[in-house]
């Protein structure tokens, strides 16, 4: 049992240090760490500066451009990135469909787009969720027919995050609805930009527009943007999301959200004496504390054991569960740190270049929107229920 | 024991269960958010119509002397519609403030008006510095000829965007925090020095803070004896912790009704949602919340207007904890069970959420009601 970094960890460790000291732009951090708006153009601004350094595509092999990065490395980044308020990467290309890309397409498509995305040129969305397809996945109703070279795509894609700025979109589709619902899907890549796309935004209850809803009427897709085989997309759907999962407990993210918490706590007053010094307030932050310290040791658990050769399973499901509820606690303490003041709304004060007065101060004006916007942690990428189904199934065997 | 409404209580509620049900459509209620008055000046002027502005008021007043369970009637249906009028701020809470602390003339010059929903008043109690405390207050009221100078500012005044009078705390003695050294004043906000920012609230309806630069005001601004408004702040913000809890009630009834029919009707793995057990248990969970919110509802409504006491002040304290606690439980299991849809603008559910959200932020959260109650334990 060793809980220590070893002499080469330490040495990355500093080198990711030196690196953010230097590199990661000033405005950029201080929106992450104070819950507020990025831009399109941050996030590209970033990803250029990461692309540059060659840390962009850390889950990638190196013959396309990524770097290879032990378990723990790709965890002291984790850590550090929060910390410094790096923006979340936007997972859909790196993330998402190029393992998919990497591991089932074939050599054009790899020529083709892992070196737009490791360049920004192309956003991808993700589409994934149906109406009637969310938990049950499987039951994707979006159907591509085939007519010669091309499908024809008909139906709807809803949840999309981000999809407003894509440019590119990786769809289940069903290509057959005559064998078992999970026989007949497929992998389709399509450009945003076909005739027969539209996208609509949602509007989230905390004013935000981060989702859309996706239509596809009469859409022409090329057959060379099939991945793998027909009918054969579920198996590919199901690993992409085992990567999606890895990242969802977002333990660095609960970390640099506690000591906001605490920042903010120190500065907000009850009965003339700062929060963090209240019985009631402090016993809160010091469970949710506690609570993230396990979980810490968890995450870091199930790394070691992918580090020895380990596969990450169904505890990675666990994880997602604790640490998706740690972070809403986070948030909804923040809320209640702020008293009264989580009840005025005023969407001009979240934006980092507000040069008015505040109602309270910076740091209170999105922590009402930032809790309700995390009520969505609980529910995507697998919502908490059926992350412990998979963990009763897979590890109870019940 | 009967916990029947009588025959005009029954009267009364469904008479506000109509008028809510034909006005106050979930698309009508946006539209009203999005205006400059945040409300509806039209549904305003039929709760006026239909005497419910007059409701707690004396009958000299033009109301029918309604006591706390006759209100909590009329804020539970306001509750159910979500609706935006300052009924509570004005009716309950302003009124109540005037109608204790008043004297005849100032209740002559202010409660017919808001009995008849003519004029609308708002309650500035809280500060900056005052978390949920209402007797830290920082804003001075110094003597000034025959009248007062008000420095100091207000925080968070909902409805007083609209108020024709707002009635406003501030110290004339003491330090910050304590309960000797308040005094009330209504104040009109056209005063000199008086500014107001007015923003939406994160549930929809609207409100301000009031900045007070030098607001010079007679003596009959004074609302009670100089010094001593501590106990009527305190006697009816319980009365309107009281209203408060009924139209929590009402945000949770339709908040589960929602729920339950999303369950009944979504359907995944070939079958609705509903008869997935850890649902169903849930489900149950936020039914037994909502039961012990509604006791607790009825329990505030039955002191409110009782003499103050001890036992009353437990009670109260009481009621919104587990309001605050149920209402919470309930807005984010109701948002899980509906998944992406129970965050959706578009979608009515979210806004029942977002609503039980603010109420816990209103008039003091579950924590502290639960110290406040702590404080007051006995010790058998």
């Amino acid at each position: 049992m060793d809980m220590n970094y070893t002499a080469d960890e330490l040495a990355f460790r500093d080198e990711v240090r030196t690196f953010l000291d230097e590199k990661l732009p000033e405005d950029i951090a201080t929106k992450v760490k104070s819950f507020k708006k990025l831009s399109k153009e941050d996030h590209q601004r970033w990803q250029k500066i990461l692309a540059e350094k060659g840390w962009y595509a850390t889950h990638w092999p190196e013959e396309y451009g990524g770097v290879k990065w032990t378990p723990v490395q790709k965890h002291i980044w984790d850590e550090e990135s929060c910390r410094y308020g790096v923006p979340r990467s936007i997972p859909f290309g790196v993330n998402m469909v190029a393992p998919v890309i990497i591991k089932f397409g074939n050599e054009e498509q790899k020529q083709k787009y892992l070196p737009r995305i490791l360049s920004g040129e192309d956003w991808w969305c993700q589409g994934y969720s149906e109406p009637g397809a969310g938990s049950d996945l499987a039951s994707v109703k979006t159907r591509a027919v085939r007519e010669g070279d091309h499908y024809i795509v008909n139906g709807q894609k809803t949840w999309t995050t981000l999809g407003q700025h894509a440019n590119m979109i990786f769809c289940l589709v069903r290509t057959n609805t005559e064998v078992k619902k999970q026989e007949g899907i497929s992998f389709l890549l399509i450009d945003m930009n076909t005739p027969g796309i539209t996208v609509r935004p949602i509007i989230t209850l905390d004013g935000e527009h981060e989702v859309n809803e996706v239509f596809f009427q009469d859409v022409k897709v090329p057959v060379e943007n099939l991945v793998g085989e027909e009918d054969k997309g579920w198996t590919y759907a199901k690993y992409l999301l085992t990567y999606e999962r890895t990242g969802l407990a977002g333990i660095g993210l609960s970390k640099a959200a506690l000591s906001h918490l605490k920042r903010l706590a120190s500065r907000r007053l009850k009965n003339g004496k700062p929060l963090l010094e209240d019985p009631t307030f402090s016993q809160r932050i010091a469970k949710v504390e506690i609570d993230l310290t396990a979980a810490a040791i968890s995450n870091l658990r199930i790394i070691a054991s992918v580090e020895g050769g380990g596969m990450p399973g169904a505890e990675s499901s666990m994880l997602k569960v604790k640490g998706t509820e740690i972070r809403q606690s986070i948030s909804d303490l923040a809320r209640r740190a702020i008293g009264p003041y989580a009840l005025p709304f005023v969407e001009e004060e979240m934006n980092l270049d507000y040069e008015g007065e505040f109602l309270s101060d910076s740091d209170a004006a999105p922590l009402s929107a930032y809790y309700f916007n995390n009520r969505k942690l609980s529910i995507f990428g697998g919502s908490n229920e059926i992350q412990k189904n998979i963990v009763s199934k897979m590890i109870l065997g019940l | 024991m009967d916990f029947q409404l009588n025959e005009e209580q029954q009267m009364l509620q469904d008479t506000v269960a109509r008028l809510v049900r034909g006005e106050y459509s979930f698309e009508k209620r946006l539209e009203f958010s999005e205006t400059e008055l945040g409300f509806s000046a039209d549904f305003w002027r039929q709760l006026s119509e239909l005497g419910l502005t007059a409701v707690p008021f004396s009958e000299e007043l033009g109301g029918f002397g309604g006591g706390g369970v006759d209100v909590q009637s009329v804020m539970t249906e306001l509750g159910r519609g979500l609706c935006l009028e300052p009924y509570l701020q004005s009716v309950i809470f302003g009124g109540g403030l005037i109608g204790q602390a008043g004297n005849d003339n100032q209740k002559e010059q202010w409660l017919a008006g808001i009995a008849s929903g003519e004029l609308k008043a708002a309650v500035g109690l809280q500060e900056p510095q005052s978390f949920y405390d209402l007797n830290n207050v920082e804003t001075r009221a110094e003597k000034n000829g025959e009248g007062y100078l008000l420095n100091g500012r207000k925080t968070v005044v909902i409805g007083g965007h609209c108020a024709d009078v707002i009635v406003v705390s501030a110290r004339t003695s003491g330090d910050t925090s304590n309960a000797d050294g308040i005094s009330l004043f209504a104040l009109t906000p056209d005063t000199a020095g008086v500014e107001r920012r007015t923003y939406p609230t994160i549930d929809g309806a609207k409100g301000c803070d009031i900045t007070l630069n030098n607001v010079h005001v007679g003596a009959d601004a004074l609302l009670g004896e100089e010094g001593k408004a501590a106990d009527v702040i305190e006697y009816q913000t319980g009365r309107a912790i009281a209203a408060l809890c009924a139209e929590a009630v009402g945000v949770m009834e339709v908040s589960n009704d929602l729920t339950l029919d999303y369950l009944k009707q979504r359907k995944q793995f070939d079958v609705p949602i509903g008869k997935f057990q850890v649902l169903q248990h849930r489900m149950v969970d936020m039914m037994s919340e909502l039961e012990q919110a509604r006791s607790m509802a009825i329990l505030a409504a039955s002191v409110a207007d009782s003499e103050q006491s001890d036992e009353r002040r437990r009670v109260l304290a009481a009621a919104k904890n587990v309001v605050g606690r149920a209402g919470q439980f309930i807005s984010e299991s109701g948002i899980q069970m509906h998944g992406g849809i129970g965050m959706s603008w578009e979608y009515n559910f979210a806004h029942y959420a977002k609503r039980l959200i603010g109420i816990n932020h209103q008039l003091g959260d579950d924590d502290f009601h639960l110290e406040h109650y702590a404080s007051l334990l006995q010790a058998s």
